[in-house]
Formats: structure tokens, C-alpha cells, sequence
């Protein structure tokens, strides 16, 4: 098929099954996205390292799972249950990993007023650290001796690791010619919920306004009492735990994960980030369900192997005509 | 002022220590001694491959075979000690560039088992051509090895131009399969197996993807799949994306039947898929399952691992330089002559060269079941 050649028919007559899943994909997308585009609204920081937060939120699901005695015979409500848990423990493991990193690697060089160089510096060596210590996890425990009791975990530490059991998708209702499944609607659902309440708790809440004061004006916020340190680490654990819930819902449509796994998925939540308005938190929902949709339409279109091509140039093409985004204003309203 | 200083110079040392180290090979040698009476001192073979690094499951498979070999050596001609030095190339052609020039300038090498990568192979060939320094691969699978007149390098396994074709016969005459999917992973390896397959099914093939490495929604491609109407789906490419999309592709409703090529063949599919999922794909390759002899063998000399792909290839490959050395071929110049004219049985298969390629042609096909690959039968 000539490169050129778009297939239109194929994208018509496959119109809901590429959009419903390209939905899905594009949830996963919009919540990892929120934690670049809160941060860059806070503090002006591209946070490369929030793609490892994402990862760690994996990981941690697939331990819970083997923790809890998952196997591929776990079905029904006990494994609703499990992965449950998994999710809660997902986000809080996500959470630290995300005050960790502000803790470690950017607070230090906030503190001594350092250009905003060294902290996207800074933010690059984390990433690394992060993903190859999760990358190396099986020479670390041999060090500390505690190699059999942990085997199952950190085997195949370089490999793909997927989850014991076969998650069996079952068709609920049908739009167009395709039959959603119930995890499309979880995954496409729950992410709607978690980000609504986010939107809902910086829009209202003391705390959220304090975020959003923060991003206006570090300094007037401070003269009006806000604890920017706090502020700051409050952005982070929330990054953290969408991060958390992501990384569930990425576990349950994708079901395996590998040390390095977060990497395309920063780049592509970034990117989304970027797309509706970098530092708009309702920026980051649009411009990650509009990236996913793009990515299968796409691929749809011209062909899977173009599928970052196209999503690129719509990137490129939204912001010739609309620099800030889609949505365009930032978190603090008032940010040039 | 005075910590300045001894910090930079704290800084320079460092560096410096880190580029010697850099400069030094991770080599491990097995079963040293006392030297022969005619045989010279200290000889050597090289093993050349993954060690470490994101591929050392392929390569450490290979020089574990390799092990085995040299332990069958030493048992029966304790009177000619061989040691296997082995260089760590993590699969990467550019390191593995650097240490053939320090494999080429210890005289003690007489011969080299491997390069284990196609890459790898491509790269250093020129060099060890020119140093007449003999090959022997278990595993690089690329046709256009053995098309730059190198007299040095040889292969004990069939090439992807052999695998493909074997591939599509299975599709066209094993499984029956009217509408055939053909995707493949845009690397040099899957695209040029899965181009190779579509040649073979000719028109029985109803449509066709192509992904990337590192992809893990396969969304688009399992819509074009099942809209397609395809009955089976040839997938050219490596283990971690071949087990997403199978999972995926039967978890949108995709009852047909799934084949892939050595790229997949690893435990590491069915972690991707779930055992449920893997069940019933069929993975081809030109190298051999391992004999029970071969197995026992293996795990007492390797620590209790298990013989994984390409393994019996490297026990072959290995055990042709030592049966030169045992044959008292004991240069390199006479060694290269001595692999050039072998013609014996191997573990895996009858071995002669011609032009570096194995005169013997045979592609396993291996059917994952119960959650384990299982042993492979010969494609006829």
C-alpha cells in the first residue's frame, strides 16, 4: 500500500472500536500528564522524572498482585478486590517516589535559586537512577542477601514482567460495529472520576488555592502566608498519586511492564501536556484523550509505524495555530 | 580555595580511573592448567556476545553451550589445556568492534565462538577476515553475512532467507490458514522475516501492519486484525512486543492462530502474554531443542540454568574449534582450514560449510502450551 495511500475507508468503518480504545489509551495519557503540567505550572520544571513515578505505580500493582496471591486462576471478585488494593497501594508507592524526587532532586537546587537548567539537569539524572535501579533490582537484593525470599519479584529484572492472570475482558454494550468491553469503560471512567476530583480539589479547596496562588506569584503568595515548601511537595504527591491510578489502569489494558517502560510514556503524556496548554490541568485531560485518539486514528490511516509521526505533527500543527495549547491558560491564570 | 583544588584533582583521577577500567575487557575464564607437552601454552578460544546489558539472556545462553563443550574437551584431553575467554559486548556492534582488536591481538586465540549478534557479526567481520582469525556463530542469522567474501566467518544455524520461507509453508500447509496477517516490527530482523513470509503466502495474505519496538498498545493493528477476518497472524519481531500483541489481539475476540519467529522464542513471551494467552502460538527457529543428555549436562556445568535458544548451536560451535585443537590444529591459520573443511555430525545437525553458511537447512517449529514452550519438531 503506497505510503500516501489514506485508507479512509478503514477508518469509517472502524470509526468506534479506534475511538473507544483510543480513549482508553488516551486516559492513561491525560492522568500521567497531569503531574508535568502541575509541576511546570508550579514551578516552571519540566519533571523528565515523573515517567519513573509512572513505572514505580506499576511495578507496585504487579507486587501487590503477587503479594496478595494472584494467579492465573483469580478471577471475578477477588480479583476486583485485589486489584483494588493494588491501586491504593499504586498511588501511595507513586506518591512517595514523587516527594522522594522533590525531596532529593529538586528542592536542593530550588533552595540555592539555581537556573532552571540544572534542575531539568537534575531531573534527567533521577529519571536514570530510578530506572536502572529498577533495571538492576535483582544485583541489589543479592547485595543485601536477601536474593530467594524475593526472587519472584525481582527476577528478570531487564524483562518484561506481566501480571499472573489473564484479565478477561467481557463485551458490555455496543457502539457503532464495536462492542465496548468492560475495561475500556473502567480505564476510561475511573480516569474521568480521579481527574474530576482534582480539577474539583485545586478549584476549591484551601490547599488548591494555595497551589494555584503559588503558580501566580511565589511571592505574594508567600507575603499572604502560603508555605510554598508545602505547596510544592502537595504538587508533587498529587502528580504522584494520578501517576499511581494511571499506572493501575495501564496494568489492567496492557497487563506487563518493564524497568523502562515509563520512558515512551513521559515523552507521549508530555507531549499531551503540551497540546492542551502546558500548566492547564483541564489542558492535560483534553490533550491526553485527543493524543490517544489521534495515535489509533493514525495508525488507522496511514499505518502503525506512523502512528508517532502523526501524533508529532498534530502536536506541531496545534501549536502553529495555538501557541499555549488547546485550552491555552495556565494554572495560575496570569502566567505569561 | 584549597577544597577547589583537591576536588578537581580528586575529579581527574576519577576520570582517568574510569576510562582505564573502560579499557578493560569483563573476562571469565573457565578450567585453567598446566600446559601440554605439544600443544603450546595458555591456548585459548574467545567467546564474543552478550554478557550483560538489556540481551545477555541471548548471548549468555550461547557461552553457557559453549561451556558445556569445553567441559567435554577437558574430560577427554586433559593433556591440552583450552580456556574460554570471554568478551562482553552487550550486543552493542560498537564495543563489539573494540574488542575484537583486542581479541585479534592475543596470539593465544586461535579461534572464536561467535559473534553472537547479526549486528555484531556485520561489524567485525572485515576484522577478524583480516586477521584470519576463524568464526564460528551460533546464532547470527542475517543472509547477508556470508555474502562479503569473508573466509573466517561460519554459522551452524540456518538464516532468516531460510526461515521465512519454512514459515510460510507451515501457514500455507500445516495450519491451513485461508487469510493471513502479516505485521512485523520495523527492525531490520522482524521486517526482513516477515517481508519474507508475505512473499511466500503470496496472495494469501489479507493485510498487513507494522509496529515499533518499545510499542505496548497495539490498538490500532488488533482493530485491522479483526475487521480483517484474518485466521492467522505471522508477527516478525522480538519476544516483549509479540506477547503484548497476542494477548491483545485475543483479548478483542481474535481466535486464530498466532506464529512469530526465533526473535519470540523466549520464556520472556509467554511473561508478556499470560500463560492463557500464549497458549497455542507457534514460534519457528533454525536452532534445535536441547537432547535430555545435553540438558543434564548443561545445568551441571552452568549452575542448575536450563538450556535456553541457541544453546546446543553454542555446545556445536564451540565444540568444532576444540575438535580442531584436539586434532592438533593448533594455529590459527590451520584451525580456519580445519573449520573450512569440517564435515561431522553435531548435536544439533550435520555440519559443512559452504561459504561460512551450514550445509544443513532445518527450522523448528515450537508450540507454547500449558504456559511452557514445548519442545520443538522439525518444519518438513
Amino acid at each position: 500500500m503506497h505510503p500516501l495511500a489514506l485508507n479512509f475507508d478503514f477508518l469509517f468503518s472502524n470509526f468506534s472500536q479506534l475511538t473507544v480504545t483510543g480513549l482508553a489509551l488516551g486516559a492513561v495519557y491525560a492522568m500521567v500528564a497531569l503531574g508535568y503540567t502541575m509541576v511546570y505550572g508550579v514551578l516552571q520544571l519540566i519533571n523528565f522524572a515523573h515517567s519513573e513515578v509512572f513505572m514505580y505505580g506499576t511495578f507496585a500493582t504487579l507486587w501487590t498482585v503477587y503479594f496478595m496471591g494472584g494467579t492465573a486462576r483469580t478471577s471475578g471478585f477477588a480479583l476486583a478486590r485485589m486489584l483494588t488494593v493494588a491501586m491504593v497501594i499504586a498511588m501511595i508507592v507513586s506518591a512517595l517516589v514523587a516527594l522522594l524526587l522533590e525531596r532529593v532532586a529538586y528542592r536542593p537546587l530550588l533552595k540555592r535559586n539555581s537556573p532552571q537548567l540544572m534542575a531539568l539537569i537534575s531531573a534527567i539524572g533521577a529519571s536514570f537512577v530510578l530506572s536502572e535501579t529498577m533495571g538492576l533490582r535483582d544485583n541489589i537484593t543479592r547485595w543485601l542477601g536477601l536474593n530467594d525470599n524475593f526472587s519472584r519479584y525481582v527476577s528478570g529484572a531487564r524483562d518484561t514482567r506481566g501480571l499472573p492472570m489473564d484479565i478477561q475482558t467481557h463485551q458490555l454494550f455496543p457502539i457503532g460495529n464495536y462492542h465496548v468491553t468492560n475495561i475500556d469503560l473502567i480505564v476510561i471512567c475511573c480516569a474521568l472520576l480521579m481527574m474530576l476530583l482534582l480539577d474539583q480539589f485545586v478549584r476549591r479547596s484551601r490547599l488548591g488555592r494555595g497551589i494555584r496562588a503559588v503558580a501566580q506569584d511565589p511571592e505574594s503568595a508567600a507575603l499572604m502566608g502560603v508555605n510554598s515548601t508545602r505547596v510544592v511537595q502537595l504538587t508533587f504527591l498529587l502528580g504522584g498519586l494520578m501517576a499511581g491510578a494511571a499506572a493501575t489502569l495501564y496494568m489492567l489494558r496492557i497487563g506487563a511492564t518493564r524497568f523502562d517502560a515509563g520512558f515512551i510514556l513521559g515523552v507521549k503524556a508530555f507531549t499531551a501536556a503540551v497540546m492542551g496548554g502546558i500548566g492547564n490541568l483541564r489542558g492535560a485531560l483534553v490533550g491526553g484523550l485527543v493524543l490517544g485518539v489521534a495515535e489509533n486514528w493514525g495508525s488507522a490511516l496511514v499505518g502503525t509505524q506512523w502512528k508517532d509521526v502523526v501524533a508529532f505533527v498534530l502536536l506541531v500543527v496545534i501549536l502553529l495555530f495555538r501557541p499555549t495549547g488547546i485550552l491555552g491558560e495556565s494554572l495560575g491564570k496570569a502566567r505569561v | 580555595m584549597h577544597t577547589k583544588h583537591t576536588l578537581r584533582t580528586l575529579a581527574v583521577v576519577a576520570a582517568a580511573g574510569l576510562a582505564l577500567t573502560a579499557c578493560g575487557t569483563t573476562s571469565s575464564s573457565s578450567t585453567a592448567g598446566d600446559s601440554g607437552s605439544n600443544c603450546p601454552a595458555g591456548l585459548k578460544i574467545a567467546f564474543l556476545g552478550a554478557q550483560t546489558g538489556d540481551y545477555a539472556n541471548l548471548g549468555i545462553n550461547i557461552s553457557n553451550g559453549a561451556n558445556v563443550a569445553l567441559d567435554d574437551y577437558t574430560k577427554a584431553h586433559s593433556d591440552c589445556k583450552v580456556t574460554m575467554q570471554k568478551y562482553d559486548s552487550q550486543g552493542d556492534p560498537n564495543q563489539a568492534t573494540k574488542l575484537a582488536t583486542q581479541i585479534i591481538q592475543d596470539k593465544s586465540i586461535v579461534g572464536v565462538v561467535g559473534p553472537a549478534f547479526s549486528g555484531e557479526s556485520g561489524a567485525t567481520g572485515d576484522a577478524f577476515n583480516g586477521a584470519g582469525l576463524v568464526t564460528v556463530s551460533a546464532s547470527a542469522t542475517d543472509p547477508a553475512l556470508t555474502t562479503h567474501g569473508w573466509t573466517t566467518f561460519h554459522r551452524v544455524v540456518a538464516t532468516d532467507a531460510d526461515q521465512a520461507p519454512q514459515d510460510a509453508k507451515y501457514i500455507k500447509d500445516t495450519l491451513s490458514a485461508k487469510k493471513v496477517f502479516v505485521i512485523d516490527d520495523s527492525s531490520e530482523y522482524g521486517k526482513g522475516l516477515a517481508d519474507g513470509v508475505r512473499k511466500g503466502l503470496g496472495n494469501l495474505v489479507t493485510g498487513s501492519d507494522a509496529v515499533q519496538q518499545k510499542q505496548t498498545d497495539f490498538s490500532a493493528t488488533v482493530t485491522k486484525v479483526t475487521s480483517s477476518g484474518a485466521d492467522a497472524v505471522f508477527y516478525g519481531g522480538y519476544y516483549a512486543e509479540a506477547g503484548l500483541l497476542i494477548k491483545q489481539l485475543k483479548a478483542a475476540g481474535y481466535k486464530g492462530a498466532f506464529m512469530s519467529g526465533d526473535g519470540s522464542l523466549d520464556p520472556g513471551f509467554i511473561q508478556a502474554a499470560g500463560a492463557d494467552a500464549a497458549n497455542g502460538a507457534i514460534l519457528t527457529c533454525p536452532c534445535a531443542p536441547s537432547t535430555a543428555d545435553f540438558t543434564k549436562k548443561y545445568k551441571a556445568d552452568n549452575n542448575n540454568a536450563e538450556p535456553g535458544t541457541y544453546s546446543a548451536e553454542g555446545y556445536d560451535s564451540a565444540n568444532i574449534l576444540l575438535n580442531g585443537i584436539a586434532a592438533g590444529k593448533t594455529s590459527r591459520s590451520s584451525l580456519l582450514d580445519y573449520v573450512n573443511s569440517y564435515d561431522q555430525d553435531g548435536l544439533t545437525k550435520h555440519i559443512k560449510f559452504d561459504n561460512g553458511d551450514v550445509s544443513t537447512v532445518v527450522i523448528y517449529a515450537y508450540k507454547v502450551s500449558g504456559g511452557k514452550i514445548q519442545p520443538g519438531t522439525p518444519i518438513k
